[in-house]
């Protein structure tokens, strides 16, 4: 059943005359760049509480959109891959334009976006939420050209399943390497959650394997938690090697298979590179970045180069939150009540917003962290969080794994219907 | 004290299956603890409970229906929480009221309880075995007497919807929840009366409008 959300035009027939900016075709225009977590959200949202107002067209060169959260569990082999996958049929039928291709090209002065297709669409307000794209040579040795023999699998589709075969495909005993991104990046419990699913999967097929991650940074998120785990699930299989091993010190060759950690070389059986992060190209081509990421108001994600423009997600610089699906999703929601607010003049009402990110360690061993958050001047502020405990019972742990199956439920319906 | 106010609060007389408590005494835990000598044969509750002949009833209020772990339960009570019942102040006491009545096929061999007071201090017994930070819990009428602003509780709502949805594994079903229950929960997980790390913190910041506002809406959401 459908959460329909009522109620929100001050009153329809006055709040559209009333409406501070009104296109001279008719009905204002919402043009939203990327259909993950935050793009899709705001495109329901907005078609969904605008009742009609509004155009609303979404741009996703994907069909079948596979999210990047839970596809870890699918590398441990705890879901399919057909699980991941969402389409965006019933985003149409609720009169959202749907448009798969790419957006190449924003013009802020003319108000348009040119796709691929070389189709040029024109906007009252333009969303973007591309995620990510990897800052070219942050890996010696790797581009984006080497991503079959080592891939990156940090955008979910077909680098997953190439990921996951990779790992089935290793030799008895054989060596899976990751290098995991320095800060900030997507999903910051990501790398660590896919560790564990890879030692989970190989313990069953590969007892013998192990594996080496490599990471420049000193700490990383629920870090405690991982490394318990490691110890009481996977002994003697994992191995960190962090900055003052060398950790930052790496090269690749995806020829020869080898991984250089601090001058010394190691050869692998499988390379999961995961670059440095920036902002989706997009953001970028329409000059709203700085230092790789768009830097946005707190208040409606607006953008503080160019208030028409709305960033969200993983591409956005917006202070606390982080790189994640479940943000992504929580800030598409205010800046969708801004924009209708913004554009046919409804209620606006205070930006709120809050992040949960679960992690799955082991079989019915799910943890969690967690925040609220607040607009300030300055960002999205922190104001409250919790972490899971190391130590807790099996049943803690059960509960939390089965809420965050909930959770999937629960989002990928928010977002897809 | 909590049973009283949600038991025989005037919002309950509209909702249809309380009628019933109308004439109800206010639940009495105390009293409901004597009457849990006969369910603690096969159920535990406490913070320690573990699974027996029945499943642990810990902050048995708020949960969906047949979503303990690791309890095998039977196939209709299964059907009953796919189909998103929660173990509301209502239901449990049309459950305990006569369970094969309201669960047919259920495994509970119990033949119920007739006596709606008697339910009500068994209820009032349950609620009061929510962990507890403070001495007592309880809502003063003025709380449950606040008109929500629905309009409000719907877009307070898109919050909630990122992890509740009807059926979500894990996660309690709030949609349709009767108002008093939603109120009741949320002013428990605000001052640590009911224990969840992310609700806590979620309800930590939300006023007693904004409960009042997302009751309101929850309650007919569509």
């Amino acid at each position: 059943m459908q959460l329909n959300r009522r109620g929100f035009l001050a009153s329809t027939c006055g709040a559209v005359l009333a409406a501070p900016m009104l296109s001279a075709q008719g009905r204002p225009r919402v043009v939203i760049v990327g259909g993950g977590a935050g793009g899709v959200t705001a495109a329901r949202y907005i078609a969904r509480d605008g009742a009609g107002a509004l155009d609303v067209t979404l741009i996703e060169p994907s069909r079948t959109y596979h999210t990047c959260f839970f596809s870890n569990l699918y590398l441990g082999g705890f879901r399919d891959f057909e699980s991941l996958g969402h389409t965006y049929g019933t985003v149409a039928s609720e009169g959202i334009n749907v448009i798969h291709d790419w957006a190449v090209g924003v013009d802020r002065d003319a108000k348009t976006v040119t796709l691929a297709g070389g189709g040029v669409l024109a906007w009252d307000r333009l969303i973007l939420s591309p995620g990510i794209d990897f800052v070219d040579g942050s890996v010696p040795g790797w581009d984006l050209s080497q991503q079959n023999r080592m891939p990156h699998a940090y955008r979910a589709g077909s680098q997953t399943e190439l990921l996951r075969a990779q790992v089935l495909a290793m030799p008895q005993g054989g060596v899976f390497a990751m290098i995991a991104p320095p800060n900030p990046y997507r999903c910051p419990p990501g790398p660590y959650e896919r560790i564990s699913m890879v030692a989970h999967a190989l313990r069953e097929t590969n007892p013998t394997a192990k594996i080496i991650l490599i990471d420049p940074k000193e700490s990383f998120s629920k870090q405690a938690l991982f490394e318990e785990a490691w110890l009481t699930h996977y002994s003697g299989m994992i191995e960190r090697i962090g900055p003052d091993f060398g950790g930052a010190n790496y090269a690749v060759d995806p020829e020869g298979m080898t991984i250089t950690i601090d001058g010394e070389v190691v050869k692998v059986d499988v390379a999961n590179v995961i670059p440095a992060q920036k902002a989706g190209r997009i953001a970028d081509i329409a000059g709203l970045t700085e230092g790789g990421w768009a830097p946005v108001s707190a208040f409606d994600l607006s953008s503080r180069i160019d208030p028409d423009v709305h960033v969200l997600g993983d591409s956005a610089a917006q202070g606390d939150m982080p790189k994640s699906a479940f943000a992504a999703n929580s800030q598409a929601k205010v800046c969708s009540n801004a924009v209708l607010g913004a554009l046919i003049g409804s209620t606006v009402f205070p930006p709120r917003f809050s992040n949960t990110c679960w992690s799955l360690l082991g079989t019915d061993d799910g943890v969690k962290v967690g925040a609220t958050y607040e607009a300030t001047e300055e960002k999205i502020a922190s104001i409250e969080s919790f972490v899971s405990q190391t130590g807790e019972r099996a049943d803690v742990r059960a509960a939390t794994y089965e809420e965050s199956l909930g959770w999937y439920d629960s989002i990928t319906y928010d977002m897809f219907g | 004290m909590f049973a009283r106010l949600t038991l025989a609060g005037p919002a309950c007389l509209m909702a249809g299956p309380a009628v019933l408590v109308a004439e109800t005494q206010p639940g009495d835990p105390v009293r409901g603890a004597v009457l849990w000598a006969e369910c603690s044969s096969c159920h535990e509750v406490g913070p320690e409970a573990v699974a027996r002949v029945g499943p642990p009833l810990t902050s048995i209020l708020g949960r969906t229906v047949g979503r303990y772990l690791g309890f095998e339960y039977s196939d209709a009570m299964l059907g009953e929480g796919a189909g998103g019942l929660v173990w509301s102040i209502e239901a449990l006491d049309a459950y305990i009221a006569d369970p094969q009545a309201f669960i047919p096929r259920t495994h509970m061999s119990y033949i119920g309880l007739p006596d709606a007071n008697a339910r009500a201090d068994l209820i009032a017994y349950l609620a009061e075995d929510m962990p507890k930070t403070t001495e007592a819990f309880a809502i003063s009428p003025e709380i449950f007497a606040i008109v929500g602003d629905p309009a409000y509780g719907a877009y307070l709502s898109s919050e909630c919807v990122a992890c509740h949805s009807d059926g979500a594994q894990g996660i309690p079903q709030i949609r349709n929840l009767p108002a008093t229950d939603f109120v009741t929960m949320m002013h428990a997980y605000r001052s640590g009366n009911r224990e969840h790390p992310a609700m806590q913190i979620i309800a930590a910041r939300l006023t007693d409008e904004e409960i009042a506002a997302l009751a309101a809406y929850f309650e007919n959401a569509q």
